[in-house]
């Protein structure tokens, strides 16, 4: 086991505490700051809620709706079936979404407030 | 991760374990030797406490998404799911739905904000505005015992399985078989750290998606690449007609199993965002964005696969018949193996020999990956969260820190075997269901409420943790899961009164009520200083490690 290297880079400790605690409660109480924590949650929240209750929905209906799910749509493909894979397409559109939503409405403004933080210290 | 039992005593139908024995055993070793040779590069490269435990930052966003999917997708997610689908039909396929849903909660609501605040363990972020020592404490005991619960499992079915594929049928042989997984595992994590492990990971994931596009498509390539057909053939073959293709035959035989089906859905999509072994991965890349398109990466692979597990399981049901299926192993965990030497060619044929032995190695492959990721997860939290953060009150040299998480890796990966020797026989199904459970019982609540709501306390988090963690062992202890059933730990007597075997539905609203009541009728004030800091860096990056 490889202990005995030299001292490590890049790893300063006192980083963490670089900026002080009135510098933090500005930048939180400051407009910027309050228009992304509201652009990350007003997307965030809702949408949690929506696909976990859509992922409920299903297990419910797998559950307790047996008959409506083995309905035939096509051929030996059924309603359960369907809705199964559309479980994993709406995992993969909110992935999507989520991530053109964060590009564009998340991250220049939280690049722009680490950079003035940043800045500062 | 399937909630699979893998009982011992079966063995491999088709009984030309000899023929296959040697492929399958070079295909190990040249695993384990390409592996370990690339563990020993990492380690040459892990010099300070950073590269150990975050593999220096340094994965890119595919590389890390690579090694989530190595590090989430288990032997039992493999051939638990394939099986289950085999026996059960469109039961089975549940499991898949459950395990890829949870993703998004790690990246709608965690993800970033971990990677933005924390340094190297989930309770970096759970203790960043608390009382230090005792939410360290409660973090690493709750990061330690979900770990254990599923290295547990892991090391049980690996046990079992290799002997199975390997024809091993005597106790000592399935004992070294588990010793062996454990010198493996303890030698990539000790020496390589997360880059040794990451890496491992990555290549595992490879060999699995491969492994399973290749059955796929010879799969297809007999219906034609016809789903309708091959789920006709699949019904017709199991002889239980359409309702196979139905939710039904596993959870719909009366009310309770059916909440316990709802209990066991809640947990898996809960679950994922509080597990420790997943969480850390987010620190092996430089940013936050970063971490995000990792798990972007992730979702695509892992969705991929799980909607591979149509194929397999229902191809095995099509082409295989259920006795040999049954005959195999109780809980068809053999089944994709059995599907590859049949769709191979057969039992005898040489085809089928080498399709058996390659899905074999890649079985191998994966439970390796995955214990070595839970065995980090937990000596890392026993090395920064307890022993520097508890014991040393942060008075350590990071080259005391590096040198105490490889002890640990030795002390938990012995313990490991230890429990994993005596743990041979046991219901895999109750471990990895109570690793989910608790990981959403104890640590996402706390998880969430530190993040996002101002007031929450120290008494809060502590409540939320401890409540969580033995709100769901207790469950579980006394659930169908540990006596009272013929699948239990204990089938021999019954002190079970708690009916489900999956606590999530009790122990997961309890844990966020228990950190809301905690945090409500505590005296002590929020640090909001402290919260500040965490919500301003979380959310923008500054002064992230």
């Amino acid at each position: 086991m490889d202990t005995a290297s030299p001292p490590p880079e890049g790893n300063d400790p006192t980083r963490r505490t670089a900026l002080g605690a009135e510098v933090y409660r500005e930048a939180q109480e400051s407009a910027e700051f309050a228009e992304l924590r509201r652009a990350h949650r007003s997307f965030a929240f809702p949408l949690t809620v929506a696909f976990v209750a859509w992922y409920l929905l299903y297990v419910l209906l797998s559950s307790y709706a047996g008959g409506f799910m083995g309905t035939k749509v096509v051929g030996n493909i059924n309603i359960a079936l369907l809705l199964g894979v559309a479980q994993f397409v709406t995992t993969f559109l909110i992935a999507w979404w989520y991530s053109r939503h964060a590009e564009a409405k998340l991250d220049p403004k939280s690049t722009a407030i680490k950079a003035r933080l940043e800045g500062q210290s | 991760m399937s909630i699979q039992a893998i009982p011992a005593t079966t063995v491999l139908a088709a009984g030309d374990a000899g023929e296959h024995r040697v492929l399958i055993i070079t295909l190990f070793v040249a695993f384990v030797l390409a592996t370990l040779g690339i563990t020993i590069w990492a380690g040459r490269q892990t010099k300070d406490a950073t590269d150990f435990y975050a593999g220096g930052r340094s994965f890119t966003g595919f590389q890390n998404g690579l090694a989530i999917s190595g590090d989430y997708m288990s032997a039992a997610s493999f051939l638990g799911i394939a099986g289950a689908i085999a026996l059960f039909g469109y039961d089975g396929f549940l499991y898949s739905i459950g395990f890829l849903v949870a993703w998004l909660i790690a990246l709608l609501l965690v993800a970033e904000p971990l990677r933005n605040s924390g340094r190297f363990t989930m309770g970096d972020v759970l203790a960043f505005r608390m009382r230090q020592r005792p939410v360290r404490t409660a973090a690493g005991v709750s990061t330690i015992v979900v770990s254990i619960f599923y290295l547990l499992a892991q090391m049980a079915g690996a046990g079992a399985l290799v002997a199975l594929l390997l024809g091993i049928t005597s106790e000592a042989g399935k004992i070294l078989i588990v010793i062996l997984v454990g010198i493996v595992m303890i030698l990539y994590v000790a020496i390589g750290g997360m880059k040794g492990t990451t890496w491992v990971q990555m290549i595992k994931a490879v060999l699995l998606i491969a492994g399973t596009l290749l059955i796929t498509f010879l799969v297809m390539v007999k219906f034609n690449f016809n789903i309708s057909t091959l789920l006709g053939a699949a019904a017709e073959n199991s002889g239980k007609g359409t309702a196979f293709l139905e939710p039904g035959l596993k959870y719909g035989v009366d009310s309770m199993t059916k909440i316990d089906f709802i209990s066991l859905g809640v947990a898996l999509v809960l679950g994922t965002a509080g597990l420790p072994h997943i969480l850390i991965r987010f620190y092996t890349v430089p940013t936050a964005q970063v971490a995000r398109k990792s798990v972007n990466w992730a979702i695509g692979i892992i969705g991929a696969f799980y909607l591979m597990t149509i194929a397999l399981g229902f191809g095995a049901a099509a082409l295989l018949k259920q006795e040999t299926i049954i005959e195999s192993n109780a809980a068809g965990n053999t089944a994709a193996p059995l599907l590859a030497q049949e769709i191979g060619g057969g039992p005898g044929s040489a085809g089928g020999a080498i399709l058996l032995a390659v899905i074999s190695a890649v079985a191998f492959a994966t439970i390796l990956a995955v214990v070595a990721g839970l065995t980090l997860a937990s000596s890392s939290s026993f090395a920064h969260d307890l022993y520097v953060n508890v014991i040393r009150k942060g008075n350590a040299t990071e080259k005391e820190e590096v040198r105490a998480a490889r002890w640990a890796t030795v002390g938990i990966g012995a313990a490991a075997i230890f429990l994993g020797v005596f743990a041979r026989d046991l219901n895999v199904a109750g471990l990895v269901a109570l690793a989910f459970a608790v990981a959403a019982s104890a640590n996402l609540p706390t998880i969430l409420y530190s993040l996002f709501w101002k007031r929450f306390t120290t008494q809060g988090a502590l409540w939320s943790i401890y409540g969580g963690l033995f709100a769901s062992v207790f469950l579980v202890l006394f659930s169908p899961v540990v006596s009272g059933a013929p699948s239990a730990m204990f089938p021999d007597v019954d002190f079970h009164w708690f009916p489900l075997s999956n606590p999530g539905l009790i122990s997961i609203p309890l844990g966020f009520l228990l950190g809301w009541l905690g945090t409500v009728v505590s005296k002590e004030r929020p640090n909001l200083d402290k919260y500040a800091e965490l919500e301003v860096r979380s959310l923008t990056g500054t002064h992230a490690h």
